[in-house]
């Protein structure tokens, strides 16, 4: 990327002016070496999202942020539905509410030690992964409703985790509006044998271990110390979510021009927040949200069958979990007084600062725990929102490393078992069902996490809290 | 002059993208689908044993090259094949075609990754100066 393009604000903070069709300024959030190595087409596609109608404050790419579809991924955008704004079913991407959550074990990296390699073992047993692989349970039509309009909610009501669990999830486990009959019969036929499946690409379950803590304070509001053992689960809202961005892409973009909306880029279609299609579009991706929370639900009761098995000791309560890929009504600044905001976040992550109402009590005066994944082999991030961060970006940050390079360059430069070996030989035990796979994840076809948290972390719109390791992968 | 049809990858920093190159539109509509699968597993591993029709419309050829990879994918999906042979007949906004595969077998065909959607992102059904037809888009994995 070429910096000259760009009005440095602070160390972390560069502005695009806006020209010809730009209704706000574009915003990336990076080091100057972050930004230098930037994809130019972030350039492109942040420019791009200030035209849509009705957006409001900025167009902001977080430090990860590199080349998507039509948003950036890593893209924050928030619209005013009184001001003609738009929902973009681009802007949201296909895999709808894809996001990390991370389980305290209450367990000490020296108690895993005798059984790290079984527990390996089970879990690549218990969590199906990968192309092809099913869940255990088959929704009928009654109970695929149920769950697209219950979310993680519908979840524990049926046994799969507690009601503790919902407090330490975004919208409590449940986001409202969803509207199950707005959610094709193909979304749903393509979900029928994917409830609880991790899936593949960059999804994963990891068994980590604390490193480092950084903010001693809310490292102890959030319970995490060095040696700690965590699980971290990312995936989202499987199939049924893939399904309606496909659908809604289409219709929105074949209707944009009869809202007289001049799209950019065919990927950011959209239609206003007012209209039927945008009110379709949004029942149907609140409910592709509560897909993703039922998901990662019943994930962490496969996770918990397992521990309970090798180490009944444990106790998984869960930290956080947070969703990357939404459309979230949310209330933000804007001129000076509080407006109600569409805020879109594509590969970014909520990251509400302290006092929040949406947080919960125990979490409410130090901020949200924001969960940012690395890769496989080196490591991933706890951070904390910040109140700077709500001014700076309504309240979102970054949300993992960022891919590097593409994956047809790493299948060039790796082989997937010499990967799991040497991986092996640092400690991280990797279970995969395809070695291709692994080779296209590869640590080295990603970006340096470290440099993406530390700009995050240095332009205010997170903390960082703890560095955690990977000791087990189950990869898709 | 006869033009050799071919499939290729082309990068995408986050993804894949699939090109399909053909005498016809129809072949670079082919040539695309096997890109897809080779996304997935070598197209070489898909034996052509059972046969699934497919039909999709929209209002012009390059979203009509979308639906037809998102049609693929469905049936991928819903069916648990991948496919290795094609045969697509186009009309102005109208594509019906035939898909061969067989059941996807996790430890034959070691799945590298699945597919979520074919995207709009370097979608492009063209002409090319040589004659030849271009169809391709990036695929999110």
């Amino acid at each position: 990327m070429d910096i000259a393009l760009f009005e440095r604000k602070s160390g972390y903070e560069w502005h695009i002016k806006p020209f010809g069709k730009m209704h706000v300024p574009g915003v990336i959030f990076a080091s100057e070496s972050l930004l230098r190595e930037m994809d130019a087409k972030v350039y492109e596609q942040v420019t791009n999202v200030a035209m849509l109608p009705g957006i409001v404050k900025a167009s902001w790419a977080m430090p990860d942020a590199h080349w998507g579809y039509g948003f950036p991924i890593g893209g924050v955008a928030a619209f005013d539905a009184d001001a003609g704004g738009v929902v973009s079913a681009g802007g949201v991407g296909f895999d709808i509410s894809c996001g990390v959550r991370i389980l305290h074990t209450g367990l000490h990296v020296e108690d895993i030690g005798a059984v790290k390699s079984k527990l390996a073992d089970a879990l690549y047993r218990a969590i199906p992964a990968g192309m092809g692989s099913t869940g255990a349970i088959r929704l009928n039509a009654a109970a695929m409703d149920a769950m697209l309009e219950g979310g993680a909610r519908w979840a524990v009501e049926r046994g799969f985790g507690t009601s503790a669990d919902l407090e330490r999830i975004e919208e409590a486990g449940c986001m409202r509006g969803a509207d199950s009959s707005q959610v094709s019969m193909q979304a749903k036929k393509r979900q029928k044998d994917e409830m609880g499946t991790l899936g593949s690409g960059n999804h994963y379950l990891e068994i980590q271990m604390v490193t480092d803590v950084y903010a001693p304070g809310t490292a102890v509001a959030f319970d995490v110390n060095p040696g700690d053992v965590l699980v971290s689960i990312h995936c989202g809202s499987r199939g049924l979510g893939h399904q309606i961005g496909t659908e809604f892409l289409k219709r929105m973009v074949i209707a944009a021009p009869g809202y007289g909306i001049a799209l950019p880029d065919r990927e950011l279609a959209c239609a206003p927040i007012e209209s039927s299609l945008g009110k379709e579009y949004l029942g149907a991706m609140r409910a592709a949200v509560n897909c993703a929370l039922a998901n990662r639900q019943i994930l962490t009761h496969l996770t918990r069958q397992v521990f309970s098995q090798l180490l009944p000791e444990a106790r998984l309560s869960l930290l956080y979990d947070v969703s990357h890929n939404t459309c979230k009504i949310e209330e933000h600044q804007v001129d000076g007084r509080m407006k109600k905001l569409y805020v879109h976040r594509k590969g970014a992550t909520r990251a509400f600062g302290p006092g929040h109402p949406d947080l919960p009590k125990k979490l409410r005066d130090v901020g949200q725990p924001v969960l940012i994944g690395g890769s496989m082999g080196t490591a991933s991030y706890i951070l904390a929102g910040t109140e700077q961060g709500m001014q700076l970006a309504c309240g979102s940050a970054c949300h993992g490393a960022g891919r590097a390079m593409s994956r047809h360059q790493a299948l060039q430069n790796w082989n997937g078992r010499q990967v799991v070996d040497n991986l092996e030989d640092h400690g991280i035990l990797i279970r995969s069902p395809s070695m291709r796979g692994v080779a296209e994840e590869a640590p080295g076809a990603y970006k340096d996490v470290s440099a993406v948290v530390d700009a995050a972390d240095g332009a205010g719109l997170a903390r960082k809290v703890a560095r955690v390791v990977p000791l087990i992968c189950i990869k898709g | 002059m006869t033009v050799a049809a071919h499939w290729e990858h082309f990068s995408h920093q986050a993804d894949v993208g699939v090109r399909g190159m053909g005498a016809t539109p129809e072949q670079a509509f082919e040539q695309a689908a096997l890109a897809l699968t080779a996304v997935i597993t070598d197209p070489a591993l898909v034996a052509p044993r059972k046969m699934v029709r497919l039909s999709c419309m929209a209002p012009n050829v390059e979203l009509l090259l979308a639906d037809w990879l998102n049609s693929l994918i469905f049936e991928m999906v819903t069916r648990n094949m991948l496919f290795s042979r094609f045969e697509v007949h186009l009309k102005v906004s109208h594509l019906t075609a035939k898909a061969w595969g067989e059941a996807l077998k996790v430890a034959y065909h070691h799945p590298a990754v699945e597919i979520k959607g074919a995207t709009y992102t370097a979608l492009k059904v063209a002409q090319q100066a040589d004659g030849r037809w271009l169809a391709q888009c990036v695929v999110d994995v």
